[in-house]
């Protein structure tokens, strides 16, 4: 050692540090990968092989066609199979406004196109922290704005709702301050009963008649394809989510009347299937409101699946719930914080944390859900598919519309699934054990 | 408060869309709302479907516009209600639609238990089998021990049980949901038989890429008679039904037709067309109806003989034969009530 030291003539030695070589070829790249994922030993080279030749076999079937031999434009079925042998997507690309809008009238596809942009404008503010809060008041006038752009109508209906509810909180404030806040929540409650079933109608008709500012109204029936894929699964998202967290709390208070209502409902929506519940809003519910009454069929369906998420998400957010530990209800009560102060300020913001993965789960299981809708005669995209087979041009096609509208759902759903994991990371506080 | 929101909006459009007419007649609330609204299916080849403009077309609105049109004097004052074979009958029952013109076969129950009146028949159809060729079948005798697709829970599924008792033969059933799924099932070999309404397999065979590769066995097993139906108990209505199709046939008969109609009306002599047409008589007023009445729906969409041919006859793709449907001076047992 001593030696090496001293003899400064020694040129091997080097006074710096040496730049890294790359690693040996045989342990990166895709030759590696492939050693070492691949083929690591015999029984995993017998897979590897066995399972190439699977995968290119039915591509080898596939690919043509499902792409090189596939037909986009043409008339008919039997225009189709003149040009090539491959699938017929032409019936996707003729019908394709179908499948996105139903029957909804064409000089009017902006409003729904439209309504789709806002969506996101309404969305942007509450996915991401980073946007000016004031555009949250946007957000919760967007439900109000989707309404009257979609179905058309004057505009008083929906403009007077905002009124109605400012109205509401004044007769809560002046309430609440002379005699006391119960009595306050009850009169604003009994106001927005009173106005909704008496005065709403007759009130916005007048209006409507003195002033007929408004859109062309487009009735329910019009509605079809992806256009009520969204309108169900959209309303149905939004409005599950307060709803469970709602229905959790509830079922977690210690007023016994208000915990007996939660747990009936959710066990009782639970305990039943969707496609029961769908029945009953559109044939059920015929028998008991009073004859020549008709009740917006797609509204009845966008409750019965709200209703049904809502039990759902109710019973995701009770397991966020009872995953927060102990110490974090006790912490908050030793603040002296009051129930709805530690709910919303310690409770719920972790619980929901948690809570993201089934949260978003019942999110893409509902959306998926909105195709039982076609057995009730609502004309969704599986829906619609029945009628556009039937015609002339296109009876036989088989496959080609599933594909595409199996595309779209996967689409929509992937999304779905990975902001809510880019949610989790960003909310991640590493207090996890 | 978003939800808050929502919750009322849905609310008001609820309470917007309640309609709390009393349910008087049919006839007075149809032409109070200015429309009729007609139930159909979601979708069978040739009987109902979706055009490229998203209008339904087909043998079954094709009745509707005729109604409509005696009615307004306009085929397009119809509005379209796509029922499945499990929503039509309570749409109907609950006045969701004012009728039902949808593949829908008259039968006891339907007629004395749900309370429906049914107009005379529209579409004698019944149950069938369709082969491929190559198996060399000519009777359904020879089906002893076939594998046979069938809808679920439909009619066919019973006839086509008693019918292989009653022949000593057995079978094994593929369920299958839709005729779609049908259609792929037979065409990858997954049975040998495909049965259901005889217009419905000419229909599925039509849309085959080889249809002459099979065949549609002579035999039909079922009575399936379709005919358009109202609710129980509104005797006007249901007339006003019956002889719009009434008049459709007999147009045919006398050979009336939607180009000739005003021509007819006009310059002919026979007292049968002049009383159809109403240039004799007042039939339309004692249906509470215009005396033009008979000609406006057959101008809507032709007569019974033109609609078939337009949407199901042997020049579509179709390409259903007349056969029972034929007028009953043609061989046919289509036989419709004079008007006088």
């Amino acid at each position: 050692m001593a030696d090496t030291q001293n003899n400064n003539s020694l040129l091997y030695i080097s006074t710096k540090e040496l730049p890294q070589l790359p690693a040996p070829v045989n342990t990166h790249g895709p030759g590696a990968w492939m050693r070492m994922n691949m083929f690591a030993n015999g029984r995993d080279t017998f897979l590897t092989i066995v399972f190439s030749i699977l995968v290119i076999a039915v591509l080898y079937k596939l690919i043509p066609w499902l792409i090189t031999n596939a037909v986009f434009f043409a008339d008919s079925i039997r225009q189709c199979r003149e040009i090539d042998t491959g699938a017929c997507f032409a019936v996707v690309t003729t019908r394709f406004n179908q499948l996105i809008f139903g029957f909804y009238p064409p000089d009017f596809y902006w409003r729904p196109i439209l309504t789709f942009i806002l969506m996101f404008v309404a969305f942007a503010p509450i996915l991401h922290d980073n946007l000016p809060r004031k555009l949250l008041w946007f957000s919760a006038l967007f439900p109000l704005l989707a309404y009257f752009l979609l179905w058309g109508g004057p505009i008083w209906g929906p403009l007077l709702i905002p009124v109605m509810l400012a109205l509401a909180v004044l007769v809560y404030k002046s309430v609440s301050a002379s005699l006391n806040p119960s009595l306050g929540v009850l009169a604003a409650v009994a106001f927005t009963v009173v106005w909704f079933f008496l005065v709403h109608d007759t009130m916005s008709e007048t209006l409507a008649s003195a002033m007929p500012i408004g859109l062309e109204p487009v009735e329910s029936a019009k509605f079809g394809g992806f256009l009520v894929t969204f309108v169900i699964g959209v309303t149905g998202i939004v409005a599950s989510l307060p709803i469970g967290i709602a229905l959790a709390l509830g079922r977690k208070s210690d007023m016994a009347v208000v915990k007996m209502i939660c747990v009936g409902f959710i066990e009782f929506i639970r305990g039943v299937p969707l496609i029961t519940l769908l029945f009953v809003a559109s044939t059920l519910l015929n028998y008991f409101l009073p004859p020549g009454t008709t009740f917006d069929l797609i509204l009845r369906v966008i409750i019965m699946v709200t209703l049904f998420a809502a039990a759902y998400m109710a019973e995701v957010i009770r397991g966020g719930l009872a995953a927060l530990p102990r110490g974090q209800y006790e912490a908050a009560d030793a603040l002296g914080l009051t129930y709805w102060q530690s709910t919303r300020l310690i409770v719920l913001p972790q619980a929901l944390k948690i809570s993201i993965p089934g949260i978003v789960n019942t999110f893409i299981g509902l959306f998926k859900d909105t195709t039982l809708v076609s057995i009730v005669g609502i004309l969704d995209p599986i829906g619609i598919m029945q009628p556009i087979r039937s015609t002339t041009e296109w009876n036989g096609i088989i496959w080609e519309l599933p594909i595409f509208i199996g595309l779209v759902f996967f689409i929509c759903c992937f999304v779905m699934s990975r902001y809510s994991m880019y949610f989790e990371r960003k909310l991640d506080t590493g207090h996890r054990n | 408060m978003k939800t808050k929101l929502l919750a009322l909006a849905l609310g008001t459009a609820a309470l917007a869309t309640v309609n709390t007419s009393a349910s008087a007649a049919t006839l007075d609330d149809v032409k109070a709302k200015g429309f009729m609204q007609c139930g159909v299916s979601t979708g069978v080849p040739g009987f109902a479907f979706t055009d490229d403009a998203g209008d339904w077309q087909g043998f079954d609105p094709a009745l509707c516009r005729a109604v409509a049109a005696a009615i307004f004097g306009d085929p397009k004052a119809v509005k379209f209600t796509p029922t499945t074979g499990k929503t039509r009958f309570t749409a109907l029952a609950s006045g969701e639609v004012d009728m039902l013109a949808r593949n829908t076969t008259e039968t006891f129950s339907r007629d004395v238990d749900l309370k429906f009146t049914f107009a005379p028949v529209n579409y004698y159809d019944g149950q069938g089998f369709m082969v491929r060729k190559s198996l060399g079948v000519t009777s359904a005798l020879n089906l002893d021990g076939a594998t046979i697709c069938i809808q679920t829970g439909t009619t066919t599924e019973l006839n086509l049980a008693d019918y292989f008792r009653a022949n000593n033969m057995k079978y094994e059933p593929v369920p299958i949901e839709t005729n779609a799924e049908a259609q792929e099932k037979y065409l990858a070999n997954a049975c040998d038989v495909y049965t259901t309404d005889a217009s419905g397999l000419a229909a599925t065979r039509a849309a085959f890429e080889k249809p002459d590769d099979h065949v549609l066995l002579p035999e039909i097993i079922s009575k399936e008679p379709l005919a358009p139906l109202s609710r129980h108990g509104d005797d006007q209505w249901a007339d006003i039904i019956k002889w719009t199709l009434n008049a459709l046939i007999n147009a045919e008969e006398l050979g009336v037709t939607a180009a000739n109609a005003d021509d007819m009306k006009a310059n002919s002599k026979l007292p049968a067309v002049r009383r159809l047409l109403g240039a004799e008589g007042d039939f339309g007023t004692k249906l509470g109806l215009g005396n033009d009445w008979s000609i406006n729906a057959i101008k809507a969409g032709g007569n019974y003989g033109e609609i078939f041919e337009k949407y199901i006859g042997p020049k579509t793709a179709i390409g259903l034969e007349r056969g029972l449907n034929r007028l009953w001076n043609k061989g046919g047992i289509l036989y419709a009530a004079p008007l006088r």
